[in-house]
């Protein structure tokens, strides 16, 4: 059993030989099978993958999983979509040509929300993804697959992209760790597109150690992204440190303290007295916390300024889904029934349901109504947050309102105005925030996770706190285990 | 046009032919392949491409800018115009806004008409991809996807020409601003060059400058040749005033129609009601990036001259008249062959006028360009030569110019197959005079009596010699002779 081990233990092992490359991907194949049964985890799982030789590159001969959105050559990459259902690019993403470059095996494409929209894990073309720790439970989304797969000790890491929080809120839910790097850092070429100035590539591990190591893997400026830029003077893995005094550490008032949410349920009252413990661990570790007050109405608006953005952008980065050049043609007598059949028949409703808003915001009637505010309050968020930054080396705040929740809405309790709880992180995708979630704790036997933001280009800082706060807590490198 | 004036508004678009790469793509920018050869993932809009923008299209598109007396912009943004097309398999075509800025905004363009000045207000140009190219056949159609991402730019006018002829010299002096700058061949053939033509017509005594004494605009898209441009505005100004006439013309919507090449007539597309929303916004992939003022004044002096300039020159330096200096650098192409040609020795004057009187003749009879034509510089520069040494007369050097052309050798092969090197010899001409007059002294008498038979003479010599002795030679011999006897 080597798939429950961190990457350096995994690459100390395989160095003296204890264990070879091969043994390594015929376990993690074997534990893919399992993970895509019981949780739907797989959209492909690569049964032909050999084991690679042993360098000295951490990643060597280490097996991993892509999410679905990442294009691979000769490899069927779906987006979890039926529009993709049979498309097999002829060219790799960058990130994944980088991934290979450094000897890791690629062991499946994960399945995801349909194209990384819904969040829930619930839209895509094969069916609901369920979390390991409870498969009665969602693992949230996008990353589900991914989130799952590593969870459930597949192997050590695996590739997610982030639009509102599709890393950073399946790492939650599944007591893990995930990473989305500042905004450029991982090239975007060869990801399926959502919302081109909201999505980030970045990874799911089960240690922050991990985290830095993958992302230094497949971070890199790219000529193909013109957003991308030169980080080869950052040295993510190499500059960890657990040293993080004087470090300084706010939390917004309006998200975290309790006496905003009168309806509050049990679960909520743990997970933000349970956040209020890791503030402690903070301070004892050396780093000051303060509480920081920001406009509620600016907070209301997030999800709004979220959903007209990335829809605006989603209707336009998909036009190209037509059928006719990739993708499973439809029939129909003109071009025009064809690209129909192919779009209705393919698409999920709520993808449709996105196609319409992002259609009516950006009309010319609505437009400077809907869109171009949207992209006004997108920078107030973006300079509050900046300005915090300034005084403060990196936000700290709960993710989504406990652990979690059922695949059955019906279970759900009804949660009232806790959606900011459920909505903050998607400022780290308005700013390009270097942005990190870890387990800190178990509600109900069910893990929850805590957020930690930093300013654009301040990863080193960001995966430093989050390294050291997981030192002085129990949840590096856990596996799930079914609670029931 | 009884009382009507027209104005006419042009956008005009013109691709830029003189990169290696495509706009936002790495595909070569190449008209001359097979279909669907220069295509990268790009192009075909497969999941997860990204554009990447052309520097060196950016800086012609600058560069255009600049000659046309435009403000660049500090920033450069590109946008997003969202449509559906098999010819745009992205969705969404990348190109630029009045807002926030193109390439260019704002400018003025001077140019001659009819040997007068006329200049036209410039809103805006700016730098798009091209799309797809088409072709429609009774049951299928065939796309091309070499077209597509193809730099394009756009220059639209304010509605400040008058009448179709005005709209055609302000589109051939932008053709060759577009080939002297080195931004694009501007070749019509290769539909580099595309049109929408805005048409309306007002009483022709209100003051034009005030908008609201202005018609109801007319668009007509998609004109692909000068020629379709100006029978497209004298088309619609006729059906415009006819509806003045009949009492119509209130009732006649802003609206789009489209040039039909078959029938010579404008059709109804649409009404301004059913434009279509092309639900713009700022390409997110491509970052705006500063232009910097040193990359502006480099691109500044690499203007070379343009058209006028060197017209002058050819008039003020080489004599040349205003009229053959204006052929001459109409098209660039010729105007480069002609400056090599001097710059090889020759006398302006005379490749002027071998240009002009006999070069310009050939292309346009067999429909060829100046860079299809066989004879290079050199070989003009080596006939003129031939001639003046007198190797060859004047006349005989047209039959050799054919024969090049013809035969594809050089005029020294031709000359020595033909054997047309003119005999300059005196030895040589003198005994064949001296022999034809011997043979005719009863003529020799007759002219002496005062009847002409002097051309007879020349006429024998040029018989024996097959025409290859020099005229003036011969006629002064003769004349020696004859006075000998």
């Amino acid at each position: 059993m080597y798939m429950d081990k961190g990457i350096v233990e995994l690459h100390e092992a395989l160095k003296k030989g204890e264990v070879t490359s091969e043994e390594l991907v015929k376990e993690s194949l074997a534990k893919a099978h399992d993970c895509a049964k019981e949780c739907n985890a797989f959209v492909t799982i690569i049964d032909d993958a050999k084991g690679a030789s042993v360098s000295d590159n951490l990643l060597s001969g280490i097996p991993y999983g892509l999410k679905d959105n990442y294009s691979t050559k000769d490899i069927l990459s779906t987006g979890s979509s039926n529009t993709l259902k049979d498309y097999v690019p002829f060219f790799d993403a960058t990130a994944v040509t980088k991934l290979k470059s450094s000897g890791a095996v690629l062991i499946g494409k994960t399945t995801m929300d349909e194209f990384g929209m819904g969040g829930l894990g619930k839209t895509a073309h094969t069916g609901f993804i369920k979390n390991p720790w409870d498969k009665e439970r969602m693992c949230a989304g996008s990353s589900s697959g991914s989130a799952a797969s590593v969870a459930a000790g597949v192997y050590p890491f695996a590739t997610g992209s982030d639009t509102g929080d599709s890393i950073r809120k399946p790492a939650a839910y599944c007591g893990i760790v995930g990473f989305k790097p500042t905004y450029g850092m991982i090239s975007r070429y060869g990801l399926f597109p959502f919302a081109s100035s909201l999505d980030h590539l970045g990874c799911l591990t089960r240690s922050v150690r991990d985290a830095a190591i993958v992302t230094d893997a497949m971070k890199g400026i790219d000529k193909n992204d013109m957003t991308s830029w030169d980080s080869s003077d950052i040295h993510l893995y190499e500059s960890l440190s657990d040293d993080v005094k004087g470090k300084k550490l706010c939390y917004v008032k309006e998200i975290c303290d309790i006496n905003n949410y009168p309806d509050a349920s049990d679960e909520l009252k743990e997970h933000l007295a349970n956040f209020n413990k890791t503030l402690e661990l903070c301070k004892k570790i050396g780093m000051s916390v303060d509480e920081v007050s920001v406009d509620m109405k600016l907070l209301d608006a997030l999800n709004s300024v979220y959903v007209v953005i990335s829809c605006a952008e989603a209707t336009s980065n998909m036009s190209n889904l037509t059928g006719i050049i990739f993708g499973p043609r439809s029939k129909g007598d003109t071009y025009v029934e064809m690209m129909k059949n192919y779009r209705t028949e393919g698409f999920s409703s709520l993808i449709k349901r996105r196609f319409i808003i992002g259609s009516y915001v950006l009309q010319a009637e609505n437009k400077d109504r809907y869109f171009n505010n949207a992209q006004r309050v997108r920078r107030l968020l973006v300079d509050t947050w900046k300005e915090l930054f300034k005084k403060y080396d990196a936000v700290i705040l709960p993710v989504g309102s406990g652990p979690a929740k059922y695949l059955d809405d019906a279970k759900n309790k009804d949660y009232k105005n806790s959606h900011i709880l459920e909505e903050h992180l998607q400022i780290g995708n308005f700013g390009g925030f270097p942005s990190i979630t870890i387990p800190n704790g178990f509600i109900n036997n069910l893990p929850v996770g805590v957020n930690i933001t930093g300013n654009c280009y301040d990863d080193a800082c960001v995966l430093n706190i989050a390294y050291a706060l997981e030192g002085q807590m129990n949840y590096k490198d856990q596996i799930a285990k079914e609670v029931k | 046009m009884d009382g009507y004036k027209a104005l006419i508004g042009l956008e005009m678009h013109c691709e830029i032919s003189k990169t290696k790469t495509k706009v936002f793509s790495s595909a070569l920018n190449d008209y001359n392949d097979t279909p669907n050869a220069n295509i990268r993932p790009l192009d075909m809009a497969f999941p997860g491409t990204l554009p990447v923008v052309n520097k060196k299209a950016v800086e012609l598109a600058l560069k255009a800018s600049m000659i046309l007396n435009c403000k660049q912009p500090e920033y450069m943004y590109f946008e997003r115009k969202n449509y559906y097309y098999p010819d745009l398999p992205k969705g969404y075509q990348i190109t630029q806004e009045t807002k926030p800025a193109p390439v260019g905004i704002y400018g003025s363009l001077t140019f001659d008409y009819k040997d007068e000045e006329r200049t036209v207000r410039i809103n805006n140009i700016h730098l798009e991809e091209d799309a797809a190219s088409s072709d429609h056949y009774p049951t299928f159609s065939t796309i091309d996807y070499n077209r597509a991402g193809v730099p394009l730019l756009e220059l639209v006018t304010e509605p400040d020409l008058h009448s179709a002829d005005e709209a055609v010299a302000f589109l051939e002096t932008m053709r060759s601003i577009y080939q002297y700058a080195e931004i694009s061949d501007a070749d019509n053939r290769k539909g580099q060059i595309r049109c929408d033509v805005n048409v309306s017509i007002m009483d022709e005594n209100l003051d034009e400058t005030d908008p609201k004494n202005w018609g109801t605009k007319v668009e007509i898209k998609n004109v692909n040749s000068f020629a379709g441009v100006r029978d497209a505005i004298n088309y619609e100004i006729e059906r415009q005033v006819e509806l003045k006439q009949k009492g119509e013309y209130d009732k006649m919507e802003q609206q789009t129609r489209r040039w039909d090449e078959d029938t010579f007539t404008t059709k109804f597309m649409r009404s301004k009601v059913d434009a279509i929303d092309y639900k713009y916004f700022v390409e997110p992939n491509i970052p705006k990036f500063k232009i910097s003022s040193s990359w502006l004044d480099n691109i500044r002096k690499s203007i070379p001259a343009l058209a006028p300039e060197r017209k002058e020159k050819y008039m003020k330096t080489y004599n040349l008249s205003a009229y053959d200096a204006k052929i001459l650098v109409k098209d660039k192409a010729i105007s480069d062959y002609y400056e090599e040609v001097i710059s090889l020795g020759a006398d302006p004057k005379g490749a002027a006028n071998w240009l002009t009187s006999v070069i310009l003749g050939y292309l346009n009879k067999n429909e060829l360009e100046i860079k299809d034509l066989y004879l290079t510089p050199k070989m003009l520069v080596d006939l003129m030569q031939m001639t003046k040494d007198g190797k060859i007369s004047s006349k005989q050097s047209k039959e050799v110019l054919n024969k090049v052309l013809e035969e594809k050798k050089e005029p020294k092969v031709i000359v020595k197959e033909l054997g047309v090197s003119q005999i300059s010899d005196d030895k040589t001409i003198r005994d064949i005079v001296v022999r034809v007059l011997d043979a005719h002294p009863d003529l020799i008498i007759e002219h002496r009596k005062g009847r002409n038979t002097f051309d007879f003479f020349v006429g024998q010599v040029m018989k024996e010699t097959r025409g290859q002795a020099n005229p003036s030679l011969t006629a002064q011999i003769i004349k020696e002779e004859i006075d000998r006897r």
